[in-house]
């Protein structure tokens, strides 16, 4: 059953700890398609400070949790299999919401939270591993939307910014057609506007098939390795100026939303 | 019982490939496999099924094996290989991965770990392919940095007789008893230099290392100590020596020199802050300058901005990652540190280095394909870092120390000059941000009162990092202490930080906060009892890494990752409790008095008594005298060239001009999601002079952050070098959209041999350059920092002794305020058809020239600055871009005219028509013209329709429309007499561009 609010602002967890580093800016972008957020440090819900039943919608978001060692994603996503494992699973089973953007992905990838295909959830099924370039890298990507996730509701196409070391997907070719057949596959990198704008390739890592994010199979795990909360603003896309120039002789008003927004706004929506 | 967990990757790592890619590069053609092990040494015993789980948690069963190995338990050969390579740690290094797998280990099993066990991180790297051993070895070299790693090289037939590799585990094992000694000051004055020089005597009969106290400071000492009756206890004689270092005291910067009684620093610096705020009356922006850890001015009704930048050149030579991680990370901590704690928001970096030989030479130090190899020592067993390894170390430094952080990179710049081949500069900064109040209170105010708690929090203390300050106060030379050497631990201080900033601040637990950076505990908590009026610690509670440090080393360690605060006893478990949760580590360590004495004690015996007065300002002044350095008069002896065309695109490749967009991409400058124009702006990603960012989310208020340098016009006219950088940082920053009237600079002077009169001589001239025109500008200094002794001091391969000092170096870093970030300006040029001004003259001013650089001469003429005539200019043009009217802009600076058009050019990816024959100033030569470095010039295209009204808003400056914006791809130039000089392919161009670090 989905729980509705009462002040029909669904309640958003954004972890927080231990080297994640982008949790004012997510639960802003939160705040800005209409939620209320939480910043939630990982040690308040393991003392049991703050429950997870309280929320909608949780979010992991990126950082660099300890470092990165031991692989990105890893020693955070088994801080929370050691404590937060039982509250996680009394949260799937409610009609909710949960997302991790970047480290956030890499958490709950590892956390096995997506793809859990054949429902195994906290099994890890795939990986994200370093850069083609063994290099972090950080530029603007053009994403495609392949499945029907309530987190990408209507959108076909967006392009959003990466900054990652470990980032390339891995999954071996049996669950890889698995995750295809299922419409798992949420986000493929594609050639779009910023690509040809910035002469780059598409795919910016050396990804399996070209995917940046994937969900469970309900659609409402959502992992990726894109920012939206780093492209929810105008003056964040690598050609507002040039935009900005062209509105300006043409007398038009400059938009103040970057792409990134509408991301956020899809899980709000999803409680409306 | 220890065991080996090995990693092992299943399918592709990329790690492999780059580093059989790297090695292929270095010239190891006949590798034909490589893979990579990654290894925990797990020193605690366990049961297999709990081994298993270990194992389970340190890997990713999606893409990863694992392996044991013990004593009992061989390890399998998984393939045939030639060599084995391993790397790890020396004992007391900051293993940061051990760290965070020890966690795992504890919080998955629910153990703990004694005191005895621990974890240690290795990586094994497996060659296959026709190597020699020599071979081996020499790729191990190029792996790791002796001073800091252990490696090990094992044949397969070697592996497979031995079971695997070594089982090691890197604990510091000191079993000396820890000591305080007396230091015998009633000695000859040639003992007294000689223990000012190298170092308090052992029992052994080595030295400790640098005090850096010349004999005029040792003889203070001797007679403060005389007038107590006693001896200074080793302690003592450490803690003075941190305190009054140049590093702290700035004894060069601030002493007497020629008739100028209150200094450089008072008079030239300090003095030109004093006079502009008073000048701006109502409109000063400065709220904390020079006082604090970081400066701080205005941001708007509620937050103040602060910045601060820092060097860490002398870490950086010895160990060049290890050096600029902890440039960077303790830069943030002068953010943290300032005030009641401000939120770094944005890192800067800087790197001077020598000019690395081709990759296969760079291979490594000493290497003999290497034309260039310095040595420390006579024996010629000791050879300095080659370039490229300086180079990649620093850059890595950054990136983990930025990137890990969680704060943007969005400026930057790295320069070449082959005198920083003995010692390079790397500069760290960081801009912060901070409430105006906390709770009411004046969040830039703190003081720690009688009473207090001395709290340090964040990481332990090691041998890591003992005499970083007094050994950058000196030169490099073979004495050089490795333990000066500190690897940073960037997560420790994001826990740290997090847990002060955004949570014991707005409490107010606390009454003072300030870093431990140079000179460790005795510098901050001798520092923040200047605030009481003393402070007593008990030095045997200070958290330590291992057993057996002397509490000498205890108080001056500079081990990374703390900060020291005033805690108010009924606001102690409260604090405590809140780091406890946030897993942070904080301790009581003493309290602060009124004593007026800095007194330590260990173990109940008091091992320090100081008087806080002696301490801080009992350093005797040194009249400092200048000799005036004539300038050699060179006149130029090329003849105008005649491929125009060649030139430009060498031009274009230049080390000091070109792409160095492989740093700036592999540096996060998103994170915070405060980036407005980053370092690489349009089509062509050109790295841009200039970076925007917007600290706070919902406000469209930004800051605008830039910097400049001209160490190559340093001895051809320190004064005019002193005044291009500050115009060129002033500049690049109004191109940008910054407001002329809300601009703050920082002054880093990085100087050679500054007890020579004719480097002091230069160093006057430049400081009297900073105060003339920062108070033209009305651009108040707000923070500094300086570093006199870049010398290098060894021997080349003929065991000849050999000095390299670095060129008078001066970074001036600019910031501005600006009310709304739609009004900046990146530099592409963004439609075909807008018209090209160039706002400012050329003159002949290519002294010292990249131009001059690049065809082997120096010149005598260095650009000239004229204040009031840009500052009128810098009005006008930041009027029209309030009226909307410049479509992009780029400062013309290091390379001239031709080297920004085509920049601008580069990152729209069009073309343009250029006319050089309207150009304003006094240019005779196309050359000249294309490449003179006159100061005072910005280059902006506008949109056809907005001419004359922009010509309206420039009126009375010198401005010129010298061509325009083509779509045909090609950059067309018409010289000084009307006929075509260049006509360059725009592909041609941006290949030029980039191609100098292609492959790095």
């Amino acid at each position: 059953m989905r729980i509705i609010n009462i002040m029909n602002k669904p309640k958003v967890l954004v972890f927080s700890g231990y080297g994640l580093n982008s949790e004012e800016e997510t639960a802003y972008g939160f705040e800005l398609a209409g939620a209320s957020s939480d910043i939630v440090h990982i040690n308040d819900i393991v003392d049991g400070r703050e429950k997870l039943d309280k929320y909608q919608i949780l979010s992991f978001p990126g950082g660099f949790a300890y470092g990165d060692d031991t692989g990105a994603g890893n020693a955070y996503a088994n801080k929370v299999r050691n404590h937060l494992w039982v509250q996680i699973q009394k949260f799937l089973e409610k009609d909710k919401l949960i997302i991790g953007i970047c480290n956030g992905c890499q958490i709950v990838t590892n956390l096995g939270l997506i793809p859990a295909l054949s429902q195994n959830y906290g099994e890890r099924q795939v990986a994200q591993v370093y850069n083609q370039s063994a290099r972090f890298i950080t530029r603007w990507v053009d994403l495609r939307v392949v499945s029907d996730t309530p987190w990408l509701l209507g959108i076909d196409t967006l392009s959003l910014p990466i900054a990652h070391g470990e980032g390339k997907f891995f999954v071996d070719k049996k669950d890889l057609k698995e995750l295809h057949k299922n419409r798992q596959i949420a986000l493929q990198y594609t050639l779009g506007e910023m690509s040809i704008y910035l002469d780059l390739p598409a795919n910016p890592n050396g990804s399996i098939d070209d995917i940046a994010g994937i969900t469970d199979s309900t659609g409402k795990i959502l992992g990726l390795m894109p920012h939206p909360e780093r492209g929810m603003f105008f003056n964040q896309i690598p050609n507002w100026q040039l935009l900005k120039e062209k509105y300006n002789r043409e007398g038009q008003k400059l938009p103040v939303d970057g792409p990134g927004l509408q991301i956020f706004k899809n899980a709000v929506k999803y409680f409306k | 019982m220890t065991t080996r967990i090995g990693i092992i990757v299943k399918d592709f790592d990329a790690r492999a490939q780059t580093r059989q890619k790297k090695l292929n590069g270095f010239g190891f053609k006949n590798i034909s496999d490589l893979w990579i092990i990654d290894v925990y040494t797990v020193d605690k015993s366990f049961s297999e099924k709990h081994l298993e789980s270990i194992a389970q948690a340190l890997s990713n069963p999606v893409t990863q094996n694992f392996i044991f190995r013990t004593k009992n338990k061989k390890a399998k050969l998984e393939n045939q290989f030639s060599f084995a390579i391993e790397i790890g740690f020396l004992p007391g290094v900051t293993d940061n991965i051990a760290h965070t797998a020890k966690e795992i280990i504890e919080d998955t099993l629910k153990i703990k770990f004694s005191n005895d066990e621990d974890v240690y991180t290795s990586q094994v790297t497996f060659i296959n392919g026709k190597i020699s051993k020599a071979d081996a070895e020499q790729i191990a070299l190029s792996l790791h940095n002796p001073l800091i790693q252990r490696t090990l090289i094992k044949s397969c037939g070697q592996f497979i007789k031995d079971g695997g590799m070594d089982i090691v585990t890197s604990k510091v094992k000191l079993i000396k008893k820890p000591q305080v000694t007396d230091v015998n000051l009633n000695i000859s004055d040639e003992e007294l230099i000689k223990i000012g020089k190298s170092g308090i005597l052992n029992s052994d009969e080595t030295r400790r290392g640098p005090l850096a106290l010349d004999l005029l400071f040792m003889k203070a000492i001797q007679k403060y100590f005389k007038k107590l009756g006693r001896n200074p206890t080793d302690i003592e004689l450490e803690s003075i020596a941190q305190t009054w270092s140049e590093h702290c005291k700035h004894t060069i910067f601030g002493g007497p020199i020629d008739k100028i009684k209150g200094g450089l620093y008072k008079t030239y610096i300090k003095r030109a802050t004093e006079e502009i705020r008073k000048k701006k009356g109502k409109k000063d922006f400065c709220v904390s300058v020079f006082t604090d850890n970081s400066g701080a001015i205005v941001f708007d009704d509620n937050y103040l901005i602060t910045h601060k930048v820092e060097t860490h050149n002398s870490p950086s030579a010895l160990d060049p990652y290890g050096g600029s991680i902890t440039g960077i990370v303790g830069v943030n901590r002068d953010t943290i540190g300032f005030g009641l704690g401000a939120k770094p928001i944005a890192n800067f970096y800087g790197f001077c280095l020598a000019p690395p030989a081709s990759q296969a030479r760079a291979l490594r130090a000493g290497d003999p394909s290497d034309e260039i190899i310095l040595y420390r020592d006579k024996d010629l067993k000791n050879p300095i870092l080659s370039s490229r390894r300086i180079m990649d170390g620093v850059i890595d430094g950054v990136n983990a120390g930025g990137n890990q952080s969680g704060i943007p990179t969005p400026q930057g710049f790295i320069y070449f000059d082959e005198r920083y081949r003995g010692k390079p500069l790397v500069f760290a900064g960081t801009i912060g941000l901070i409430p105006k109040k906390i709770k009411g209170k004046l969040s830039h105010i703190k003081k720690s009162l009688p009473g207090d708690l001395i709290v340090m929090t964040g990481g332990r203390v090691g041998k890591d990092g003992i005499h970083g300050a007094t050994f950058s106060s000196v030169g490099l030379d073979s004495g050089s202490p490795a333990a000066a050497v500190q690897i940073g631990d960037p997560i420790t201080q994001k826990k740290m930080s997090d847990a002060i900033i955004k949570e014991a601040r707005d409490q107010l637990l606390y009454n003072s906060i300030t870093d431990d950076g140079a000179g460790g505990l005795s510098c901050s908590v001798s520092e923040m009892a200047k605030e009481s009026g003393g402070c007593i610690v008990d030095l045997e509670k200070v958290p330590l890494k291992y057993a057996g440090l002397d509490p000498w080393e205890i108080w001056i360690s500079e081990s990374q990752e703390r900060m020291t605060l005033a805690i108010p006893k009924n606001n102690w478990k409260k604090f405590s409790d809140l780091m406890k949760r946030r897993g942070v580590e904080a301790t009581i360590i003493g309290e602060f008095t009124r004593s007026g004495r800095c007194v330590v004690d260990y173990n109940g015996k008091k091992i320090m008594d100081v008087d806080l007065e002696f301490l801080h300002d009992g350093l005797p002044k040194r009249q400092l005298e200048t000799k005036e350095l004539s300038i050699k008069k060179q006149e130029l002896s090329i003849a105008e060239p005649k491929d125009q065309k060649k030139i430009l695109l060498s031009m274009l490749s230049r080390m000091n001009l070109t792409s160095f967009k492989f740093i700036s991409q592999q540096y996060d400058n998103i994170v915070q999601s405060n980036a407005v124009l980053g370092p690489l702006q349009g089509r062509g990603r050109v790295n841009a002079d200039a970076s925007v960012i917007k600290p706070i989310l919902k406000s469209q208020k930004g800051v605008v952050m830039s910097q400049a340098l001209y160490p190559s016009y340093s001895e051809i006219d320190p004064y005019k070098m002193g005044a291009v950088c500050i115009d060129s940082a002033v500049r690049n920053v109004i191109a940008a959209g910054a407001k002329p009237d809300i601009i703050a600079l920082l002054d880093n002077f990085c100087w050679c041999e500054s007890f020579e009169p004719e480097r002091l001589w230069q160093l006057k001239q430049t400081a009297k350059a900073c105060y003339d025109y920062a108070v033209s500008y009305g651009t108040p200094f707000i923070s500094g920092k300086d570093s006199m002794f870049n010398d290098f001091k060894g021997f080349d391969n003929n065991g000849l002794p050999i000095k390299i000092s670095v060129p008078p170096t001066l970074l001036i870093s600019s910031i501005g305020v600006i009310d709304d970030i739609t009004k900046t300006v990146s530099l592409d040029a963004k439609f075909a058809g807008d018209i090209i001004y160039i706002l400012g003259e050329t003159h002949e001013e290519l002294g010292g020239s990249e131009y001059f650089s690049m065809i082997n001469q120096t010149g005598s003429i260095v650009p000239d600055v004229d204040a009031e005539k840009n500052k009128k200019l810098y009005a006008s043009y930041y009027n029209a871009i309030q009226q909307k009217l410049i479509a992009s802009s780029i400062s013309i600076g290091r390379g001239g005219l031709a080297v920004a058009l085509a920049k601008k050019i580069i990152g729209g990816q069009l073309g343009a028509d250029i006319y050089l024959k309207n150009l304003p100033g006094s240019v005779n030569r196309n050359d000249f013209a294309l490449y003179s470095e006159s100061q005072g010039r910005i280059l902006v295209t506008i949109a056809p329709s907005n001419k004359k009204i922009f010509e309206k808003a420039m009126l009375g400056n010198a401005i010129s429309q010298i061509g325009k914006i083509v779509k045909e791809p090609t950059i067309k130039i018409n010289g000084l007499k009307g006929e075509e000089i260049i006509n360059l392919n725009l592909k041609d161009a941006t290949n030029a561009y980039r191609k100098t670090f292609a492959d790095y």
